[in-house]
């Protein structure tokens, strides 16, 4: 059911992009899919009554090993997420290229090819 | 809604005076933790949670309280642009170069061969061979490459030219 | 418990996101949108991924000076919203179709709380005598994956030098 909820925030944000016309508003549909992507993958490497991936002085390892949540997919969401914020400048930086050039935001009056 | 600071078009010369006195005191008190605290979270990111990637940005949003509390000239004097570029290549390279060396001592590209030939006490700092320096060179490389777009990105800003926007990198005053 | 605590948090990222894109003002899309990303950060907190919930944080914070860079200072008149029904019709149409099949994929997903992963217990009993490092995640990205974070550090850079050549200009005179 979680599962489902998570697709559908996905879908938020495939409507943000698809049917919006202001171009921040498009922008702000590509930060809910990768909330959406990044929530999913660690709603896989989740153990039920779990414990982070850390360890400690007192534990022992077997008994972590059995009991912790996945590593591999917090690994892969790090760096996700940080790219995620690399790839949102570059398109606010193109946002304001467009809205120096147009002097708009709306993307159905950005008509003109010409340089 | 306008905020006088950040309005085009108010008269040149007070844009880049910063916020007002509350923003900048607190700043002059908290950034100082913010750095010491950025810097821990890297150095300490084999044994707690964090990192390289956590530690990078939390002290590139130690310089970017800064410029936006003070204005451009008080962070002209600590990181312009050309130091920052330098600070990020200077990540990038040393991190190829930790991995460079794992082929060197005779191993495979990014082996852990500090580990591998002296060993190591488990929960200690000084512990788990290349993963620290690994992890400066990350935390240096998004520190400044995360810094150096924010101050690009606020350097231009857009001017009236007549009826058409025009943008200008802002002159020094 | 903790499943019915995130369904509850996820219903409220679910408004949230909706309110960001329908809202008329953009300062409060870029506000609602900050509010879905702290939440997600404690999602995270009780999904038991603390590195994730630092990094999520702390870029929800950059991303929201960015964005409220690039909104704040430009006069945004209310855009017209002359609704064309045959376009939006057929997107909504496609949109639910592919909701329809994914669906049926989601039902081969296991419980949420069963990890089938196969890998994840080498790494995690070997982790501290292959590596030394008692933090599980950075032993991964560093030690067992590290040239994906080289590969992840290329990206970075790549896509920060993009964003600094496109804002770029010399000052016209």
């Amino acid at each position: 059911m979680i599962y489902i909820l998570c697709f559908m925030l996905f879908m938020i944000g495939l409507y943000g992009i698809c049917c919006k016309k202001n171009l921040v508003k498009i922008v702000l549909g590509f930060i809910i899919m990768d909330y959406a992507v990044n929530l999913f993958l660690i709603l896989v490497g989740y153990k039920k009554d779990g414990i982070a991936p850390v360890l400690d002085r007192t534990m022992d390892v077997n008994k972590f090993a059995a009991s912790s949540v996945d590593p591999l997919p917090q690994a892969l969401v790090l760096t996700a997420i940080v790219i995620g914020l690399a790839v949102t400048a570059l398109m606010v930086a193109l946002c304001i290229r467009i809205y120096e050039r147009y002097g708009t935001f709306d993307i159905t009056k950005i008509k003109k090819l010409k340089g | 809604m306008k905020t006088p600071h950040l309005n085009p078009s108010a008269s040149g010369g007070r844009q880049n005076a910063g916020m007002s006195e509350i923003v900048k005191t607190v700043c002059c008190l908290v950034e100082a933790f913010i750095f010491l605290f950025g810097c821990y979270i890297v150095l300490f990111g084999h044994l707690t949670p964090g990192g390289g990637f956590a530690g990078g940005v939390i002290l590139a949003g130690s310089f970017v309280l800064i410029t936006l509390a003070f204005g451009k000239e008080r962070i002209e004097k600590i990181m312009p642009e050309g130091r920052s570029s330098f600070i990020e290549s200077i990540g990038a390279l040393l991190f190829l170069f930790t991995g460079w060396l794992g082929i060197y001592t005779g191993g495979i590209f990014f082996s852990n061969f500090i580990h591998q030939k002296f060993g190591s006490m488990n929960f200690k700092f000084l512990s788990s061979g290349t993963i620290p320096v690994c992890n400066i060179g990350i935390a240096l490389k998004v520190m400044a490459g995360l810094f150096l777009v924010f101050f690009i990105m606020s350097t231009t800003r857009i001017i009236l030219d007549g009826d058409k926007l025009k943008m200008v990198r802002k002159q020094k005053e | 418990m903790v499943e019915n605590l995130i369904f509850i948090l996820l219903i409220f990222m679910l408004l949230g996101s909706l309110i960001a894109l329908e809202a008329k003002d953009l300062l409060s899309s870029v506000v609602s949108i900050g509010a879905v990303g702290f939440v997600l950060s404690v999602i995270f907190l009780f999904l038991k991924a603390p590195d994730i919930a630092i990094v999520q944080v702390v870029v929800e914070i950059l991303t929201l000076i960015i964005l409220i860079r690039a909104t704040i200072s430009r006069d945004t008149l209310a855009l017209e919203d002359e609704r064309e029904f045959l376009p939006f019709g057929v997107i909504i149409i496609l949109l639910l179709i592919f909701s329809a099949f994914s669906y049926k994929a989601i039902e081969f997903l296991p419980q949420l709380g069963v990890n089938l992963s196969k890998v994840a217990p080498h790494y995690l009993s070997m982790g501290l005598k292959e590596t030394g490092a008692s933090n599980i995640v950075s032993s991964v990205i560093l030690d067992y994956r590290a040239y994906d974070t080289m590969g992840e550090a290329t990206i970075l850079f790549t896509a920060l030098m993009g964003a600094a050549a496109i804002l770029r200009r010399k000052a016209k005179r």
